[in-house]
């Protein structure tokens, strides 16, 4: 932006909050330094088109313009900005509360958010709010590395469909979806956008980071309205597979092993201390999704007995199989892929049950 | 945050700061705003020719210098700053939404106190329906923690590593209680490795706050974290594994040096670890969806591994 134009802007927003009437365009022009209307049609044209591009600017940036008729007699619109409407308010925030804002506004590290909490922090300190770091060693970050994140969240602001290639978990292709856009959410560290997709008819969510290529807004703005009250946290967690009965196994482990199995599952005994003795060897654990219990169970090879149900000894045996197959000395001529499939993350509860994508 | 797009927000709002800080000092509020003293000078020289119609020496913004500072004497209407934008006003509010719901954080309050104020005066809570983020805890261990660290006190931790299956006992020194991909870490000196070391909060299985200060080493400097949290050395070992389309995941879910495209949809991808344990359990739990390329000597534990564990399945199965 170059020098005149930023002093015309400057000049320009003065003048508009200084009038308490409506300006019409003819005053402004006349007013402010830095409009030259001219004599001519052709200078008076060229006068229209820049004011008419520096009030989008003004707003773009937030600054409230209003328009009215200066008199009521008068026809012709006119513009000012009401001081109260663009002044930030006094928030009258006590010390400990400028404290816990000062780390809330450092929660963000990825652009657009860390730029919109930088202008808000700028502007708070300018309204001699001195926001300071935070308590010392205490960093709590929120960090948004997939690219999709903006074009979602801007959708978002907007109310437009959103257009991209999706791939879903253990599909090689991707596909293209149509979504309307309710909201992106960060759940257990990971991004999602959670929205109707058209061509599925429903509701789905979306991991961000398995959108490949460009997000692409499409239709107009407001077209899209998220549904009244919904949680769009909630959405991302029942994404988990509930629609299974739950069950239980019964597993002994070695001494000394199975830790993490033993903190989430402690010991029945009388003398249990939160699972980290290794004297309760047999443990009952719940479970839903029999190949999400495996998960956790077939790393630790020998050191877990299945001692029920068969249908898990079942699939902790397949894996095995597989995974020896897979390891045999002649196995490394093919592709791998050859045993059973369904083996996401622990805890992503995206595998494509329900109305996860 | 000082591109030329941003200059006009950063002049309307420099004014007003100056306003409420009279007589800071010119390198104070150039850092405070992310430029140069070059660049703060430019701004206070267009400000000042800046003003209401007429141009008259009283209708200008009027600044004045004395030394190495600057006062305004008078902002005309710019006495305020501008209210925040709807992109503003949701990171703001969001984020204090976010540390407001973490269990055990000692600001809950305060946030809380700081939302009802943001939404009354702002109306800033209506834009921010579009984004929530979810940041769990474990309280009790986050309060703990965090309590250790503000007192500089030495903490005992029971702590589960679960690459190894191993839970241990260690006395560290905090340094910082950290966020990150939706977990927090507690970065401390641990005085059984003699080493820095970051432990999860979800694996801290106990915890007591020692009576003994803590007192971390001089070697004891916090990581820079801006690569991620795990910085693979060069010591350790290089792993290819190629991997299944089902078990793509495992290439966003932890950090590889190298991914590379197969013709089956699947990947090859190569890391670094130090626990070479860790990747005999995961290509086990991986049922053949992964499979070791190189090393070959784990190529041959992974087999061991499992012949032995599916022995014990036999085993389990016959009737007794």
């Amino acid at each position: 932006m170059s020098k005149r134009k930023l002093e015309r802007l400057l000049n320009l927003t003065l003048c508009l909050m200084a009038t308490s009437r409506y300006l019409t365009v003819r005053e402004v022009a006349e007013l402010v330094d830095g409009y030259e209307p001219g004599n001519t049609a052709d200078s008076e044209i060229a006068f229209r088109r820049m004011f008419e591009r520096d009030k989008e600017e003004l707003r773009e940036l937030g600054v409230p313009l209003e328009t009215g008729t200066p008199r009521t007699y008068d026809e012709e619109i006119g513009y000012r900005i009401p001081r109260r409407d663009y002044a930030l308010p006094d928030l009258h925030l006590d010390a400990d509360e400028v404290a816990a804002l000062g780390l809330a506004a450092r929660l963000w590290s990825s652009a657009s958010l860390a730029t919109a909490s930088a202008g808000a922090l700028r502007k708070l300190r300018a309204a001699g709010i001195d926001l300071q770091a935070g308590p010392a060693g205490l960093e709590p970050r929120v960090d948004v590395t997939e690219p999709a994140f903006d074009p979602c969240l801007a959708a978002v602001r907007e109310g437009r469909a959103v257009r991209f290639r999706y791939r879903r978990p253990g599909v090689a292709a991707a596909m293209e979806r149509e979504v309307e856009p309710w909201g992106v959410v960060s759940w257990r560290g990971r991004w999602y956008l959670v929205g109707f997709d058209r061509g599925r008819e429903g509701t789905r969510v979306f991991r961000l980071g398995r959108v490949e290529g460009t997000v692409t807004a499409f239709g107009p703005a407001g077209a899209v309205s998220r549904p009244e009250g919904i949680d769009l946290t909630a959405v991302v967690e029942s994404a988990e597979p509930r629609d299974l009965p739950e069950q239980q196994a019964r597993l002994r482990l070695r001494p000394g092993t199975g830790w993490a199995l033993r903190r989430a599952y402690p010991p029945q005994g009388p003398a249990g201390d939160g699972g980290t003795r290794d004297t309760d060897d047999e443990i009952v654990v719940s479970f839903r999704d029999v190949e999400r219990l495996a998960d956790q169970l077939v790393g630790l090879g020998a050191d877990v007995e299945v001692l029920g149900p068969d249908e898990v000894r079942a699939v902790v045996r397949r894996r095995l199989q597989a995974a020896l197959a897979a390891h045999e000395p002649n196995a490394g001529a093919g592709p791998a892929g050859t045993g059973p499939a369904g083996a996401g993350p622990a805890g992503t509860g995206l595998a494509g049950t329900g109305p996860t994508e | 945050m000082s591109g030329a797009a941003d200059r006009l927000p950063r002049l309307l709002a420099l004014v007003p700061y100056l306003r409420t800080h009279p007589g800071a000092l010119i390198d104070d509020v150039a850092a405070e705003f992310g430029i140069t003293v070059r660049q703060l000078r430019d701004d206070l020289n267009l400000l000042w020719v800046c003003g209401l119609p007429g141009g008259a020496p009283g209708d200008l913004i009027d600044l004045s210098f004395e030394g190495e500072t600057v006062t305004v004497i008078d902002p005309q209407t710019l006495d305020r700053p501008l209210r925040l934008t709807a992109d503003e006003g949701q990171a703001l509010v969001v984020a204090a939404r976010t540390l407001a719901d973490v269990p055990g954080l000692a600001e809950r309050d305060a946030l809380d106190r700081v939302l009802a104020k943001l939404e009354g005066a702002l109306g800033a809570g209506e834009g921010s329906a579009g984004l929530a983020v979810t940041l769990e805890a474990e309280a009790g261990v986050l309060t703990t923690v965090r309590s250790a660290l503000d007192q500089h006190r030495r903490l005992h931790l029971r702590y589960l590593v679960e690459a190894r299956d191993e839970v241990t006992d260690r006395d560290v020194d905090p340094m910082r209680l950290l966020s990150r991909d939706g977990r927090w870490y507690l970065e401390a000196w641990c005085h059984r490795v003699e080493a820095m070391r970051l432990f999860r909060l979800d694996r801290i299985v106990d915890l007591q706050v020692l009576d003994t200060p803590a007192v971390p080493p001089p070697e004891a400097v916090s990581r820079d974290l801006a690569d991620g949290l795990f910085s693979p050395s060069p010591d350790d070992e290089l792993v290819t594994l190629q991997l299944a389309p089902a078990a793509r995941w495992v290439a966003d879910y932890y950090p590889v040096e190298s991914t590379e495209e197969t013709d089956d949809g699947g990947l090859r991808i190569a890391l670094r670890t130090p626990e070479v344990e860790w990747v005999i359990r995961l290509v086990l739990r991986l049922g053949g969806q992964g499979r070791v390329v190189e090393p070959v000597a784990l190529i041959d534990a992974v087999r061991l591994r499992a012949a032995e564990a599916l022995a014990a399945v036999e085993r389990a199965d016959q009737p007794t």
